[in-house]
């Protein structure tokens, strides 16, 4: 089965959906064992590689891109409405 | 491991390596670009690099530029020699240039409009030089390059929801494999380095290249908010929200991705040619023809271009491979695209589309032309910090 979610960095917390998944599809990639998107995934968007709680920091490309701003579970869609700029407050 | 024979080029006098072995025509101003166009009809085999500018700019920022960017071009390894078109009043007159290029160790050819008999006679003269430098350095053969002689530019542009996660990542694997092999990498378009100072500061390898950093961020910052007022925000666009990107470090997490995970050495302004090897940074813009031309006249011989809207540019006496960062837009311009790390996508390993790009780049770097070569999709324009008067 083809990876279908790129984990850029091996510290990341979130990875990126190579094309949209739908809930319940598996995320793939070598070397993780495959978990179910709990909603859709929009291709090029981010999905929590574990549970992520509120206020942790959000790593991609193995650096802080964001902060969450509640609980994220695996395999949830991560996105503007569940994180917040370290730097650009809305 | 690659072997040192691997790569080959032509050795200068200043002791760098050229991947090519081209005459430039270089017009000082843009006054004269019909005399460069006449001659490179009579002799295709020359490069020209018409461009607007040698006049009518003269704040000190922007001389100090364009006097860069010219004689860093002349100073080129890529090129083997060069004919200098002048006019005669211009500010970036050929005996200013003159001055800064006596030591090119390479044959350059001068002659101006206004003292060589108009236009034509000019364009005469220029075509028999142009003609006697090709046969000149013609038997120039290439010789084995040390890898720690190679300097190559990453750049993106035009670029969509998959550059940062498709191309841009395999162009950072390739940056960090160079550098482990001795070579050089540079990239620079600050103004898409905002919101990232905490990731590049910190890889800065003292607290000097970390501050020069700091303080490059900060003006790009400054420059987008002066020059956009409100419409700075766009630089994360609802476009980008809507393509994944969550943030702005995030979208520029995506840019600078391309330059790898090294520890960064020096900070080297617009067109400057760096000192140290490893990674560089250079402050340069964003705009794909300015930034090309910087990282040109820094010495880079060869560029990897990524993009995933699709743009066909490449730069004189330069080879840029273009990357596309998705299958659909290397389809749709496959005349115009070099790899397709769109494949990614399609489950080709980060590690087998690295080994891909890294043939291709000894092939390009050995003589194989790329598409943006084979086309000639040349531009060339440089920064400008004030309007002209």
């Amino acid at each position: 089965m083809t990876d279908n979610i790129l984990i850029i960095h091996s510290k990341d917390n979130v990875a990126v959906a190579l094309r949209t998944l739908g809930v319940g599809d598996f995320a793939t990639a070598k070397g993780i064992e495959g978990f179910p998107a709990l909603e859709e995934i929009p291709a090029s968007h981010k999905i929590a590689l574990r549970n992520i709680s509120k206020g942790e920091e959000i790593i991609k490309y193995g650096e802080i891109v964001a902060v969450s701003t509640r609980d994220i579970k695996k395999g949830e869609w991560v996105h503007t409405h569940n994180l917040e700029s370290k730097r650009w407050k809305k | 491991m690659r072997r040192v024979s691997d790569i080959t080029g032509y050795k200068r006098k200043d002791g760098k390596f050229g991947i090519r072995n081209h005459v430039l025509i270089l017009p000082t101003v843009s006054c004269v670009n019909g005399v460069v166009h006449r001659i490179s009809r009579e002799v295709p085999d020359v490069v020209c690099l018409p461009h607007a500018y040698g006049c009518g700019r003269g704040g000190p920022r922007d001389l100090t530029i364009l006097f860069r960017i010219l004689s860093g071009l002349v100073h080129h390894p890529n090129v083997g020699g060069v004919v200098l078109i002048g006019l005669g009043c211009e500010v970036s007159n050929t005996k200013s240039l003159l001055s800064l290029i006596k030591d090119a160790g390479k044959p350059v050819e001068v002659f101006d409009v206004q003292k060589d008999g108009g236009s034509l006679k000019t364009a005469k003269k220029g075509v028999a030089a142009a003609r006697q430098i090709l046969s000149e350095i013609s038997s120039q053969q290439r010789a084995a390059i040390p890898w720690d002689k190679l300097l190559v530019a990453m750049e993106c542009g035009g670029s969509d929801a998959m550059s940062g996660v498709t191309a841009n990542v395999a162009m950072g694997a390739l940056s960090d494999w160079l550098i482990e092999n001795g070579a050089t990498v540079i990239f620079g378009e600050n103004t898409e380095m905002i919101g990232t100072t905490h990731v590049l500061a910190r890889r800065a390898k003292n607290t000097e290249v970390a501050k020069q950093i700091e303080e490059m961020i900060e003006r790009a910052e400054k420059l987008t908010h002066e020059v956009m007022g409100d419409l700075a925000s766009l630089v994360i666009s609802p476009g980008n929200m809507d393509g994944g990107m969550s943030t702005i470090a995030e979208k520029s997490m995506g840019c600078i991705f391309k330059g790898g995970t090294t520890t960064i050495n020096q900070v080297v302004d617009y067109g400057e040619v760096p000192s140290e090897r490893g990674l560089i940074l250079q402050d340069g813009p964003g705009y794909d023809g300015d930034s090309m031309a910087g990282l040109a006249a820094s010495g880079s011989q060869l560029m990897f271009f990524s993009t995933g809207r699709g743009t066909p540019a490449g730069f004189p006496a330069l080879p840029v491979i273009k990357v596309a960062s998705n299958t659909r837009i290397y389809d749709a311009m496959r005349d115009d695209m070099d790899v397709n790390a769109g494949s990614l996508v399609e489950g080709q390993p980060l590690n087998g589309l690295r080994t891909e790009m890294i043939d291709l780049m000894i092939r390009v770097i050995n003589g194989e032309k790329t598409k943006a070569e084979a086309n000639g999709m040349d531009v060339f324009t440089l920064m400008t910090v004030h309007p002209p008067f």
